[in-house]
């Protein structure tokens, strides 16, 4: 058993959350040099261009790469051989986000659902719990900006569908989304499970890197016909028209009931921001 | 691709005539901030007849809800937010006297067609591109709905602040056009 104190959660997650919203991760930044090369769209190359400036800018003067910093989203993996000592875990990471977003100039975006009065803290964050074999601590912070989100959707559709038909549910999806997700995005996709696994999956699909190959031979296929159709359709980066519309399609799978086929769409930005710790 | 156009505010017809879709702009002069909720106190202000906080006639709003201003800095990221939100409100705006939106992301047709008839035009700025966008931000100052936070009304000084044309009193869509140009049939 391995003791770890909540006042180094807190200090950890504070961390994260500066350090997630000021750096646009290399793999993406990788990506648009991708993009710059196969993009033909002259307005979608300075698009490019303009968000590659923003990420150095951001990443030299320490401000956040977008306003909208989002909804404080962590995936948290617990050794089952950690000891959490000086308090409740979430509160840790709660207070994490609360120190983090006020000493970084982070914008606070939550509010009540009814009221919409902001809760001046962006907290309370999503935390999804894993427990998983030995004695550390993984935590990744994915804030999730409100203009991808909105465009994310959850669907049962009918076993019969089958790869098709979640092909044609995926592409619907990416086109009725168009220029409000801040394209060029990454196209997170969880198949299976139930209602809430779906989602959750296609979250969790968005962290893996751009550029990296599915294990899966049968979903890497979908993966990159997906990604070709979706770049076909000729939005481009912001929408304006070009090549470059989608950076990757990563889908996740899950075991479903006999009667369900769920499938979860979930779009992140330009931006795709995760950062992650272990302890 | 067309030269760059330099326009200041506040906009007269005659400017927004010659604007196409595609076109791309840099603004200087005077942007007012507001979104969703601040949509609402405008035009709630409007149906009962009252004043707005600021003359409408001839200005721009623009979709956004900065993070906050680090020491020193005018202003935190502010890049556009999605102005499908702002829909049910636009055209009560550009009845007001509105001649320009800067946001992200396709209007309804009820703003495309009030667009036309009031002689608006609607810019998108690059979405995400906040800390880029926020150095063209001179001077900022909240003129209303303070208790908004983020989404209050601020008076925005820009120079060479960067937009495209997406709708212009035309009828036509960038969104549209753009990617019929580059569309490859399955």
């Amino acid at each position: 058993m391995r003791n770890i104190h909540i006042k180094e959660i807190t200090e950890a997650v504070k961390n994260l959350c500066m350090e997630a919203n000021y750096n646009l991760p290399e793999d993406v930044l990788h990506a648009f040099d991708r993009g710059l090369e196969t993009e033909e769209s002259p307005v979608g190359k300075a698009v490019l261009n303009a968000l590659k400036k923003n990420a150095e800018i951001a990443w030299h003067e320490k401000i956040p790469i977008c306003q909208d910093t989002g909804f404080s989203v962590f995936f948290v993996d617990v050794g089952q051989d950690v000891h959490i000592e000086g308090g409740s875990l979430s509160d840790a990471i709660n207070e994490g986000v609360r120190q983090g977003y006020k000493e970084g100039y982070l914008r606070k975006s939550i509010c009540d659902a009814f009221t919409r009065k902001n809760t001046g803290d962006n907290t309370p964050a999503v935390i999804n719990y894993d427990i998983v074999p030995g004695d550390k601590i993984k935590i990744i912070c994915a804030p999730k900006g409100g203009g991808s989100s909105n465009m994310s959707r959850v669907t049962m559709l009918k076993p019969a569908d089958g790869i098709e038909g979640i092909k044609n549910y995926v592409i619907q999806r990416v086109l009725e989304s168009g220029s409000n997700p801040c394209p060029p995005v990454v196209v997170g996709v969880g198949i299976g499970g139930t209602l809430e696994k779906a989602a959750q999956i296609a979250t969790k699909a968005l962290l893996r890197p751009i550029g990296s190959t599915n294990p899966d031979t049968v979903l890497k296929e979908i993966e990159e016909d997906l990604l070709k159709k979706i770049n076909d359709l000729g939005m481009g980066p912001e929408g304006f028209g070009g090549r470059f519309y989608a950076m990757a399609v990563h889908i996740e799978k899950f075991p479903c009931h006999i009667a369900s086929l769920p499938v979860a769409v979930n779009i992140s930005c330009h931006a795709s921001r995760h950062k992650e710790i272990v302890l | 691709m067309a030269e760059i156009i330099r326009l200041t505010t506040p906009l007269t017809d005659k400017v927004i005539e010659k604007l196409k879709i595609g076109d791309q702009v840099l603004i200087t002069g005077t942007l007012y901030t507001a979104r969703d909720a601040a949509h609402k106190r405008l035009v709630d202000l409007l149906n009962s007849g009252k004043e707005l906080p600021f003359d409408i006639r001839g200005q721009i709003i623009y979709y956004v809800g900065p993070a906050p201003a680090r020491p020193g800095y005018v202003t935190g990221p502010a890049g556009p937010t999605t102005s499908g939100r702002m829909d049910p409100y636009a055209p009560r705006l550009m009845e007001a006297g509105m001649k320009g939106m800067i946001g992200k992301g396709k209007r309804s047709k009820d703003v495309v067609d009030a667009m036309k008839k009031h002689k608006c035009v609607y810019f998108a700025a690059i979405g995400g591109a906040a800390a880029l966008i926020a150095r063209s931000i001179k001077k900022v100052d909240v003129i209303a709905y303070e208790d908004l936070g983020t989404e209050a009304v601020r008076k925005m000084e820009v120079e060479d602040f960067q937009v495209i044309v997406v709708n212009d009193i035309y009828g036509n869509d960038l969104y549209e056009e753009g990617m019929k140009k580059y569309r490859r049939s399955p």
